[in-house]
């Protein structure tokens, strides 16, 4: 287990999905690809209207507004100001936390 | 938006049934699930990656009762917004409003 090759081997990407969802529904290529950019693109659309997203079983989607904060550019060590933004995390549900800590 | 709302405006969107679109949301996040589990990476340009961060133990302290509580070691996603994303994002503050939920869904 070492090497780039593996890295990319062990990433999933739209291409994977695409695969599994063309097998699972047995349609073509080209249209799972499609279904998996609608899925993307519906939770995309979801955040940017404001509404969080929740998944059950996976994990959700939340929204955070920020107020403006002071910060610094680490780089050239000048005080700039972080404008007040809005923020996507992630939260894993409970299945999906106790699905990466078997033991846990 | 919840994972069934999702279901509906996939099958709506695309023309498929319901049961078809179910299925498309249930490969979509059981292929997410398998990737992370075993330790790899989600990457899904223009909406964002998936990672496994691992977590040492540490000492905790139950809120309620001020009792000290050992967490044990664990592993957990996170998601990065992809730069798209995140900037669309960001300009939305006090802009768009946040919708906890909207009226028309089940939780």
């Amino acid at each position: 287990m070492s090497g780039t090759a593996d890295e990319s081997a062990n990433t999933l990407t739209r291409a994977g999905l695409t695969e599994a969802v063309a097998e699972r529904l047995d349609v073509q290529r080209r249209f799972a690809a499609t279904l998996v950019d609608d899925v993307i693109t519906l939770i995309s659309e979801a955040a940017l209207r404001g509404q969080n997203v929740k998944i059950v079983g996976f994990g959700s989607f939340n929204l955070r507004d920020k107020r403006s904060r002071p910060g610094r550019n680490p780089r050239t060590m000048q005080d700039v100001t972080i404008t007040a933004r809005r923020v996507l995390t992630f939260r894993a549900s409970p299945a999906l936390r106790s699905a990466l800590n078997p033991r846990g | 938006m919840t994972r069934s709302e999702l279901v509906e405006a996939l099958a709506e969107r695309r023309g498929v049934s319901r049961d078809q679109a179910e299925a498309v949301v249930d490969v979509f996040f059981g292929q997410l699930q398998h990737a992370l589990q075993s330790g790899g990476r989600v990457e899904l340009r223009g909406f964002g990656s998936f990672r496994v961060k691992q977590y040492g133990a540490y000492q905790a302290r139950n809120p309620q009762t001020g009792e000290p509580v050992a967490v044990a070691p664990k592993r957990l996603p996170a998601f990065k917004p992809a730069k798209h994303l995140r900037e669309a994002l960001a300009v939305q503050v006090g802009v768009g409003p946040l919708v906890a939920d909207e009226g028309e869904g089940e939780e």
